[in-house]
């Protein structure tokens, strides 16, 4: 794998490689010292033109526990501001001959531009409404930890997924890895023509009692002024995921942040079927395996694995 | 009237030349048969039996195993003059026009600023006749400043020589400014030529909606948005008794809008271009806006089929590039970032050529009269190999095979959907209003006795 730039891209096997590295890093997490030196003397750049708390945090924070040097850019104060076109900020950029470069971009492809021009590793970390891979992957290495394989695991996906980028991956990831997908959210909210990823499209939670999975979408404010719902409320009504909809045997995922009493209720936010929180600490572990993968990685196994004993994970109905 | 004394081109001297045993394909005078084409003074003199031609005083070309057919008239292409001429200029637009063939070709007015006033279209023409390798017609634009809101003064624009008119890159969002055109146009005639979609419909979208556009998370532009205008504007026309002409059709259900227009008695013509002919939506999953991110957008393969439909049975009457010239800085952008158009002046014909004539999708005889199509919605006589006819001749060797771009471009930019592309078939000379417009660099007069 020389870059990550979409789910479509992988093989489930290449998925199934970097959640098995997630997994022997989630054990260098639970160390006093949470270091490791693979990527030593390397170079890691972020460049991200939206804003992101958790996505921007955790690929620096994996980049530092694998003892990368970090650059982070952020377009706001930088000379994107100025005008830069991307080709000649990546062409900067890459004077510092970067293993790797992290971006985050509003529009679509523009990881995959980045990646014809340099001879970094590129990581998409969102572009536009395509794809976001890392979050696909975390999200997968989530559920593979409470679930085991997602063969015929039936999962929704709730909202807004004409504006997600996370409703593309992850719909592209789950297929990949044996899962039943069903999109539900209203008729002006689902693109047209999504059947084509081999979902099922429904406009109504009726049947949400099928689902082993709920994933909820967020749901932008804006999106009311543009008449794709007549109002938050109504939408809440039709739409949002509470307790009541949601039986104790469901697990719930949202991609973050939340629009509390939006899509989700509090309720069922802080609901013990939540994995949200979990999904965050994913985030890390995946984003290191991510990095891993693409910059050390290759068919060798992972250094720190070597005779350490790296803790199993608690299959779903055993005490942890 | 000869596209000599109509438009606008820089003079040269007259062809004296015989393409020896050259293949003559003309449908629409009936003319197809091998002969030595003997051009005299410009004019096509006369179709002598093969090798039997008089050469005295002219070039000789051996034209055997080559065809002939009338060149090609393109009514829409972007020539970036005046303000753009970074993009393309009127020497190097029409060296493109006239490496694929091309004898005439229409500019549009969507320029910087638009071409909106008498002067304008006048400075145009004088440019053209100091610079233009083909002859050039100009259109003015429907709305001042294409604003879409009060009409140009078009009686003055016809009298300085617009040859139509066309807001084209807008559409004419605003109904009634339309039906004032359209009454209009009874004091000055010109067609009007549409760029048809609704602004509303379209909104930010950049490609096709459809499964690819869902998949690739941009923002769709509706198929309805192209045929709904078409069929407010099919009505418009119809009600004025107006003549309009509709660009670019891209979708089925606009192809079946102007059938039905046209069956109703509407004064309405239509264009596709070569690449709506050729490729469609799937080609977006690359995500690479140089060679296919356009407006309209590739649509489905069914749109394509519906348009080849159209083509061949003449509801579609010719083939129109939309040549539209941009700088790599504009394309080398993430795809909703980027500028929309493909440049097709150089390789309209030998895209169509390999695309549907060499699969049997479509007779060569069809194409080649699609090809010059365009020139009779405007008042433009069409080409034709009739003796005595302004030599007006696109010399093809339909065998040739050669990669698009390998050896650069005429055009000033380089956002040829076709880039990198094999094609088979290559314009080798062409004449242009009884001028030798073009020749193939490789390929040299004169060799033959």
């Amino acid at each position: 794998m020389r870059h990550l730039l979409a789910i479509e891209q992988l093989s489930r096997e290449q998925i199934e490689a970097i959640l098995d590295r997630a997994e022997s890093f989630a054990e260098v997490g639970r160390r006093d010292i949470k270091k490791v030196p693979t990527l030593r003397g390397r170079t890691v750049v972020t460049l991200f033109y939206e804003a992101s708390t958790r996505t921007s945090s955790s690929f620096e924070l994996a980049a530092k526990r694998l003892s990368a040097d970090l650059v982070s850019v952020k377009a706001a104060g930088s000379s994107v501001d100025k005008g830069e076109s991307l080709k000649d900020t990546v062409a900067t950029l890459s004077a510092y001959d970067p293993a790797a470069i992290v971006i985050r971009h509003p529009h679509a492809g523009a990881a995959q531009m980045v990646a014809e021009w340099t001879e970094a590793a590129v990581v998409n970390a969102g572009d536009g409404k395509h794809e976001h891979p890392s979050q696909a992957l975390l999200d997968v290495y989530t559920l593979r930890r409470r679930l085991g394989p997602l063969d015929g695991t039936r999962i929704w996906i709730v909202g807004d997924v004409l504006h997600s980028r996370v409703a593309r991956s992850n719909l592209i990831a789950f297929r990949k890895m044996g899962a039943e997908v069903t999109v539900c959210g209203p008729p002006t909210l689902i693109p047209r023509g999504i059947e084509a990823l081999g979902c099922e499209v429904v406009h109504s939670l009726d049947r949400v009692a099928e689902a082993e999975v709920v994933y909820a979408l967020r749901m932008q404010r804006e999106r009311m002024r543009e008449s794709f719902v007549p109002s938050l409320r109504e939408y809440a009504a039709s739409f949002q995921i509470d307790t009541r909809r949601l039986s104790p045997r469901q697990l719930l995922m949202h991609p973050g942040p939340v629009n509390r009493g939006v899509e989700l209720s509090g309720e069922a936010i802080d609901s013990p079927q939540s994995l949200i929180a979990e999904q965050v600490a994913a985030g890390l572990v995946v984003r290191m395996a991510i990095l891993y993968e693409l910059l050390a990685g290759g068919e060798r196994p992972a250094p720190l694995a070597k005779g350490e004993d790296v803790a199993q994970p608690t299959p779903i109905g055993q005490p942890a | 009237m000869s596209l000599a004394e109509l438009l606008d081109v820089r003079p040269a001297e007259p062809a004296n030349v015989v393409l020896r045993r050259a293949t003559v394909l003309d449908p629409v005078a009936g003319i197809d048969g091998v002969h030595d084409v003997v051009v005299r003074d410009g004019k096509i003199a006369e179709l002598a039996a093969p090798g039997e031609g008089a050469v005295e005083g002219v070039e000789v070309v051996d034209a055997e195993g080559m065809h002939a057919f009338p060149a090609f008239f393109d009514p829409h292409v972007h020539l970036r003059t005046p303000g753009q001429e970074h993009k393309e200029d009127l020497e190097t637009g029409t060296r493109a026009a006239a490496a694929g063939g091309y004898c005439g070709i229409l500019a549009m007015a969507n320029t910087e600023p638009p071409v909106s006033t008498a002067a304008d279209v006048a400075a145009l023409r004088e440019q053209a006749r100091a610079g233009a390798s083909i002859p050039v017609g100009f259109l003015a634009t429907v709305t001042r400043g294409m604003a879409g809101e009060e009409l140009t003064e078009m009686v003055e624009l016809r009298e300085a020589g617009a040859l139509g008119f066309s807001d084209d890159g807008l559409p004419i969002a605003n109904a009634r400014v339309l039906l004032r055109a359209l009454q209009y146009q009874r004091l000055c005639g010109g067609t009007i030529a549409l760029h048809e979609e609704d602004p509303d419909l379209s909104g930010e979208g950049v490609m096709h909606e459809g499964p690819v556009s869902a998949v690739l998370g941009l923002a769709g532009v509706p198929s309805v948005s192209e045929s709904t205008m078409i069929a407010r504007d099919a009505a418009l026309a119809g009600y004025e008794d107006a003549r309009i002409h509709v660009q670019h059709l891209s979708a089925a259900e606009s192809v079946e809008v102007v059938r039905a227009a046209k069956a109703g008695g509407v004064r309405i013509s239509a264009e596709a271009s070569p690449h709506h002919l050729c490729l469609t939506d799937e080609e977006v999953r690359s995500l690479d806006p140089r060679r296919f991110k356009m407006n309209p957008p590739l649509r489905s393969e069914s749109d394509r089929q519906a348009l080849i439909e159209a083509l061949r049975d003449g509801t579609i009457e010719c083939v129109a590039t939309d040549h539209a010239p941009h700088q790599d800085e504009e394309k080398e952008v993430p795809f909703e970032q980027a500028a929309m158009g493909v440049t097709g002046l150089e390789t309209a014909f030998a895209a169509l050529h390999t695309e549907l004539v060499l699969p049997g999708t479509l007779e060569l005889g069809i194409l080649v009269e699609r090809m010059a199509g365009g020139a009779a919605p405007f008042g433009v006589p069409r080409p034709t190999m009739v003796p005595g006819a302004e030599a007006n001749i696109a010399l093809c060797d339909l065998g040739a095979e050669w990669t698009v771009g390998e050896d650069g471009y005429e055009s000033r930019s380089q956002n040829s959907w076709c880039a990198g592309r094999t094609l088979t078939g290559r314009v080798m000379i062409t004449f242009a209003a009884g001028q030798v417009a073009f020749r193939l660099r490789s390929f040299s007069l004169g060799v033959a006795a």
